[in-house]
């Protein structure tokens, strides 16, 4: 169920698009439906980044992944655990550019003894490594529909990314690296017993939609040939705030279009906001220095705590008695009287 | 099982034999329809009314995790549900852990306690779904429409129970947080969820008592001052009968130098007792300027384990007592998850101390620069850098009858990232030294299976397994190298590994770093060592022909 319900829902999602579009709705699914997300996913993602801001960081609590700055003969990991901004800075490029905690990943086994053995496991970082990489250059090489002409970086990108020069138009690579690589994190999911109970549908459905829109993307470009040049119309058009009607474009494209007006809308409302949220997580983002530089929680409470005089007051005759110093001597026996 | 914890056979016959998801075996139905058990040996006694109201929480009753009701007060789950909401508001890490988690699995076999029982709940993903799935229903418009299907749950007292075990089954090691892509802490969501259980009077007795007495007397065990004095003291006759040499330890004396704070368990428990002896055999042997408090005598912190709160009130005590004995710095003792207050919470809970000095070491004039804010300088730290300056005279054949390996703390390695300075020290005090295997130690360290307040009687079974993947790793070094000691530098360790040991690991005693420093330390005036600080035989080295002089 939990893999059969998002996986319809992204079949029915492309159906609708398809179905739209042969009922005469290319506006909707052209003009209106792309502002509509775009704006959804502005809006959704700005608030989110928002609403976590405005909790505060109370303690400085990075996890340290190796030695901390300590005396000065004792060599320091500065990207394990940051003593300040560079190391810090260090460290998120590395868990955001190459995933480095994921890098550490190990399978743990029980074997006979009964005893346990741990062995490296890269496949998932590997598999994310070019899932993120691959959509990220993807994404990048879409922009030349934006612009009349074609940028320099978009030239370069696609001249790489089409090395091979295998098939015509041209493979790119990273078409095929990302469906393979999503494909592997769908087959992942399911492969194992502690993966199958861990995954919720909201794990498979953007996995779905994803390869969904790589597929139809890729049949738009090798097999089933739209009229590129009215694409660059359209999305020139939505660029420059003209409304106007798109032309005759294909069904495949509008489905194309419509699932990634569904992700983008997803997008801020679903664990895809990790996008967002790696950047501010405590662990990872502040200095291991918090006895060297006092860190400020804005609500620290006041908090009522024993003080030592309610201490003596309780125990000054035993104390007096133990031979500990005191504040105050015992009240004499006149007193006492 | 019958019994708590169960034969070490069964056990082993269970882990061989029986399906196991850590084997991937499937339990057949998804960890939402498994139902919270209750049995011997994975429940810990209710803290008692007194207690509960001591501290000033909800709902003090008598109770057990066993009855089937729970006597929960009417609108619990408001109170709950507000505690989230303002929790939220208050800790980033939480609300952003609630939400950024992408279930990749990185973390799921990391946690000792899965590993030590299979139970998927204990997959540091699923612990946080506990969580998470309320989160959802009450917080998020999604999990507001589509309920189950995208894994939102409302709360009831069957998830109240099982937050209950299963923040309970994690000892806020962070042993996740280290593999997680997004360094999402389990430990940030199950504090939290303490504090949500102790909102509704679901406290567990051994961790609310030693957080009680710590306000009272000044440590968790409950001892008065007088009591206090008269053990250390004897503790300093022991070391007298033993080396010949008489230490003079003081207590609340004002305008000593340097405070020396140190976990109860170091002056009450065995082994931690004789680590005790050994900082006052260093202490007197570099004629260190220092006094105990019999006020600030509990370096370790409940309150961690209790409420942000709680945390403060019994740290708070430390910085006060510094300032009142007008001491120029504090050193702290061999503890972890006082550490992790020390070094990650206190200056900016109680800070800044301002009347206390930059830390300075008397005997070397090291500055301690990781520590010119705080103020509190680490043993294993100070201690290295004495080694290092050629300040104490060491003899490390005295600990030859040892075979030793190091445990991270869970804490001082990734609370801290101290990982070189008690190696430094280990290597120096003794010539038998082997680690771990890789991905068992450091960072990747496993928890003792106890810590977090969990170091009690009645857990036997969950601490048992718990403790697994640390005791197989110290087999493995055992059985390659004839480890006999067990080195850690946490007063929990010194109280929980020895049982955990007798039951994995017959034959490997339990030590602190300092214990074995006494045991090596070259005294002056003192008569011939031929046992430790144990009274067990050291090795004879007269008959050992090859001298090791350059080892000082």
């Amino acid at each position: 169920m939990k893999v059969v319900y998002p996986f319809v829902a992204v079949l029915l999602l492309a159906l609708v698009a398809y179905l739209g579009v042969i009922a005469g709705l290319e506006y909707l699914f052209g003009v209106i439906i792309p502002y509509m997300s775009l704006l959804l996913f502005l809006v959704g993602f700005s608030w989110k980044i928002y609403d976590w801001v405005k909790s505060p960081v109370p303690f400085r609590i990075p996890t340290t992944c190796g030695q901390a700055k300590s005396l000065e003969w004792i060599k320091r990991n500065e990207l394990e655990s940051p003593s300040g901004f560079w190391g810090v800075f260090g460290r998120m490029s590395l868990e955001v550019l190459f995933f480095r905690s994921l890098f550490r990943n190990t399978k743990a086994e029980l074997v006979p003894g009964p005893s346990l053995a741990y062995s490296s496991s890269k496949w998932l970082w590997m598999a994310g490594l070019l899932f993120h990489w691959s959509l990220l250059v993807i994404v990048l090489r879409h922009y030349r529909f934006f612009l009349a002409g074609v940028p320099g970086f978009v030239e370069f990108l696609e001249s790489v990314d089409g090395f091979l020069q295998v098939t015509l138009p041209t493979l790119y690579i990273t078409d095929l690296l990302l469906v393979i690589a999503v494909t592997f994190l769908v087959l992942r999911r399911l492969a194992s017993a502690q993966m199958r109970i861990i995954s919720l549908s909201t794990d498979y459905f953007p996995l779905f939609l994803i390869l969904a829109i790589a597929l139809s993307g890729i049949s738009m470009r090798y097999l089933d040939k739209v009229d590129v040049v009215a694409i660059k119309v359209l999305v020139q058009g939505l660029v420059s705030f003209q409304f106007d009607a798109p032309g005759e474009i294909g069904g495949m494209f509008y489905v194309h279009l419509f699932l990634v007006c569904v992700l983008i809308s997803y997008f801020p409302f679903s664990k895809l906001m990790h996008m967002g949220g790696i950047f501010l997580s405590p662990t990872r983002n502040l200095a291991n220095n918090s006895r060297e530089k006092r860190h400020i929680n804005p609500w620290n409470p006041e908090v009522q705590y024993r003080t030592y005089a309610e201490y003596e007051e309780e125990f000054r005759e035993k104390m007096v008695k133990a031979d500990l110093p005191t504040e105050f001597p015992l009240p004499s026996e006149k007193e006492k009287i | 099982m019958t019994t708590n914890p169960p034969k070490l056979s069964e056990l082993q016959l269970e882990y061989e034999q029986e399906a196991s998801l850590l084997k991937g075996d499937s339990p057949g139905k998804e960890w939402l329809d498994i139902p919270v058990e209750f049995r011997d040996g994975n429940w810990c006694h209710a803290a008692k009314p007194n207690v509960i109201e001591d501290l000033g929480f909800n709902n003090p009753r008598k109770w057990s995790p066993e009855d089937e009701d729970w006597q929960l007060e009417d609108g619990w789950q408001k109170i709950v549900k507000n505690g989230m909401k303002e929790r939220l508001d208050k800790f980033r890490s939480f609300k952003l852990f609630m939400d950024i988690c992408v279930r990749c699995g990185a973390c799921a076999d990391k946690c000792h306690f899965f590993l030590g029982s299979g139970d998927p709940k204990n997959m540091p993903v699923v612990r946080q779904e506990l969580m998470r799935s309320v989160y959802r229903h009450e917080f998020s418009w999604s999990g507001k429409i589509f309920k189950g299907l995208v894994g939102a749950r409302p709360l009831s007292e069957e998830v109240l129970k099982e937050w209950f075990m299963y923040f309970h089954q994690c000892t806020e090691c962070r042993r996740c947080s280290v593999f997680c892509p997004f360094g999402i802490d389990t430990a940030e969501v199950t504090l939290m969820g303490r504090e949500l259980l102790n909102l509704v009077g679901t406290n567990i007795n051994w961790i609310s008592e030693p957080a009680s007495n710590c306000n009272r007397t000044g440590n968790h065990l409950g001892i008065e001052p007088h009591t206090y004095k008269n053990v250390v003291e004897s503790l300093a006759e022991d070391i007298e009968d033993q080396t010949g040499v008489t230490v003079n330890p003081t207590f609340n004396r004002k305008g000593a130098e340097i405070l020396f704070i140190t976990p109860s368990g170091d002056v009450f428990g065995d082994p931690g007792i004789y680590t005790m002896m050994g900082y006052m055999m260093l202490f007197e042997h570099i004629g260190l300027d220092y006094t105990l408090s019999t006020y600030a005598s509990e370096g370790g912190n409940f309150g961690l384990f209790t409420s942000n709160q709680s945390m403060k009130k019994i740290n708070a005590k430390m910085f006060h007592e510094a300032e009142r004995l007008g001491v120029k710095w504090i050193l702290g003792g061999e503890c972890g998850h006082m550490w992790r207050v020390v070094h990650q919470y206190m200056d900016t809970m109680n800070g800044p101390a301002d009347f206390l000095e930059e830390p300075v070491s008397p005997i070397t004039g090291t500055k301690f620069r990781n520590a010119t804010s705080t103020k509190m300088v680490h043993i294993a730290e100070f201690t290295a850098d004495l080694i290092h300056q050629g300040k104490l005279k060491l003899d490390p054949r005295r600990n030859d009858h040892l075979k030793t390996t190091f445990h991270d703390s869970c804490n001082i390695a990734r609370g801290m990232g101290m990982m070189e300075e008690p190696r430094y020290v280990l290597r120096n005090v003794c010539n038998n030294f082997n680690e771990m295997p890789d991905h068992t130690i450091r960072e990747e360290t496993f928890c003792c299976g106890s810590g977090s307040g969990l170091n009690t009687d009645e857990y036997m079974d969950v601490r048992m397994r718990g403790g697994f993947p640390r005791a197989s790793a110290v087999k493995h070094v055992k059985d390659k190298y004839g480890v006999n000691a067990l080195v850690a530098i946490c007063a929990i360790d010194r109280a929980s590994l020895p049982p955990l040991m007798n039951y994995w690991n017959p034959g490997v005693s339990v030590y602190g770093l300092h214990e074995l420093v006494g045991n090596a330390l070259v005294m002056e005036g003192e008569d011939e060592r031929t046992e430790d600080l144990r009274e067990d035989e050291m090795e004879d080295l007269e008959s050992e022909s090859t001298s090791r002089e350059d080892d000082e």
